[in-house]
């Protein structure tokens, strides 16, 4: 009898849910603020070229696109952080009741969704 | 590593309608994933239709009505059918659980059945368990101590030191969590996964073993225990009401507590 060669069962067929949609999302705004940290260099870096190229930078993060990088930036920016202090809690032993880890992961949705409306206001009414 | 693709041999395609009998009135659609080792063809979703009038509430129920009145070539492991043995583990409406305690009318539509996730695939709905049972062993599942017991009894245990086992003894190991876990799809070569390393907690929790150290010491290692990132989909989906999570985090407590 010759080995079969097995084939592997389906995976991605498993049901999104709370507990694993928070944790791919903690992996994806981490990638996504190394990513926008480079926005920031750029835009450091356009402020000690000249008065010219920081305003073409300037510019650039004030229209459209460049406030959609920043509003996807500062929402990757609070959820992280946010979902990195409910890692914290579970590094020290607590949270792990199921509706605990559901209540703390709502809460972490909700408070990065505040924040960044928040600091959006802030930032675009300090624009004037 | 992470893939977010099935390898060419095992893309699902299309399979057979068997349809409900003429008169049947309160009619479900049951999707099974099928595959024959001896068809060389790829995986395929076969659709029954059955005749909920004529079946019992459990899903399990179904599969048996479909193996002994539609198609007796579905194959699948079942046994107690009381949630205590944990063969009839898979997927089912996209989450692990078992067959036997998961009712028919928890699903709404049609019911998708699929063999545990990201295992090979012996036939239909039964995944190849070696590689799990081989990590089961290799965490030395047994009461390990090097002193005597009492000559004249058992070793002895405090009501609070047994009750540090509940929670824990109650695991069937039925794989529902293991096979939930992303990171075990993704690292399971060398991820112990929640099952194993809540029954390694459950060794390390008992006041009799006296091998904590050295079973410490096997687990301290960056794909083991720490290729658990707190995902909780384990703790989710066991149909026993366990918390895998909570004991993988105990170990790591342990790890930090011992330096």
């Amino acid at each position: 009898m010759t080995p079969v060669e097995r084939p592997l069962s389906p995976f991605l067929i498993y049901k999104p849910q709370l507990t694993s949609v928070l944790s791919f999302s903690h992996r994806a705004t981490g990638v996504a603020l190394s990513l926008g940290t480079l926005l920031l260099v750029w835009w450091l870096v356009a402020a000690a070229t000249s008065e010219e190229v920081f305003g073409a930078a300037q510019w650039f993060l004030g229209s459209w696109l460049g406030l959609l990088l920043l509003l996807g930036w500062s929402f990757a920016f609070f959820f992280h952080l946010c979902n990195g202090i409910r890692h914290l809690f579970w590094d020290a032993g607590f949270g792990f009741e199921l509706h605990t880890a559901y209540a703390s992961g709502w809460t972490v949705v909700a408070a990065s969704v505040a924040l960044t409306v928040i600091a959006f206001a802030a930032g675009l009414a300090v624009r004037g | 590593m992470v893939e977010f693709t099935l390898p060419a041999n095992s893309k699902v395609g299309a399979g057979k309608i068997f349809k409900a009998p003429a008169g049947a009135k309160r009619v479900r659609a049951f999707k099974i994933y099928r595959w024959d080792p001896d068809a060389k063809a790829n995986p395929r979703l076969d659709t029954y239709e059955v005749d909920l009038d004529a079946c019992g509430p459990m899903v399990l129920d179904a599969l048996i009505k479909i193996k002994n009145e539609i198609d007796t070539t579905l194959t699948f492991r079942r046994s107690c059918r009381e949630g205590i043995c944990g063969s009839c583990a898979m997927n089912i409406d996209g989450t692990n659980t078992l067959a036997c305690l998961k009712g028919i009318d928890e699903v709404k539509g049609e019911v998708r059945i699929y063999p545990l996730p990201h295992m090979p695939v012996i036939k239909d709905l039964v995944p190849d368990l070696t590689h799990v049972y081989a990590q089961y062993r290799s965490i030395k599942p047994w009461l390990d101590a090097e002193s005597a017991p009492p000559p004249d009894r058992e070793r002895a245990q405090s009501v609070a030191e047994r009750e540090r086992l509940d929670g824990l003894w109650e695991c069937i190991l039925c794989f529902c969590c293991t096979t939930s876990c992303p990171s075990y799809w993704w690292n399971g070569d060398r991820y112990l996964g929640p099952a194993i390393l809540l029954q390694a907690y459950r060794w390390l929790a008992d006041s009799r073993d006296e091998k904590t150290g050295e079973r410490l010491d096997a687990l301290e290692d960056p794909f083991r225990l720490y290729r658990c990132h707190t995902i909780m989909n384990c703790t989710r989906t066991c149909p026993k009401g366990l918390n895998p999570a909570k004991a993988i985090a105990e170990i790591k407590k342990m790890l930090v507590a011992r330096r």
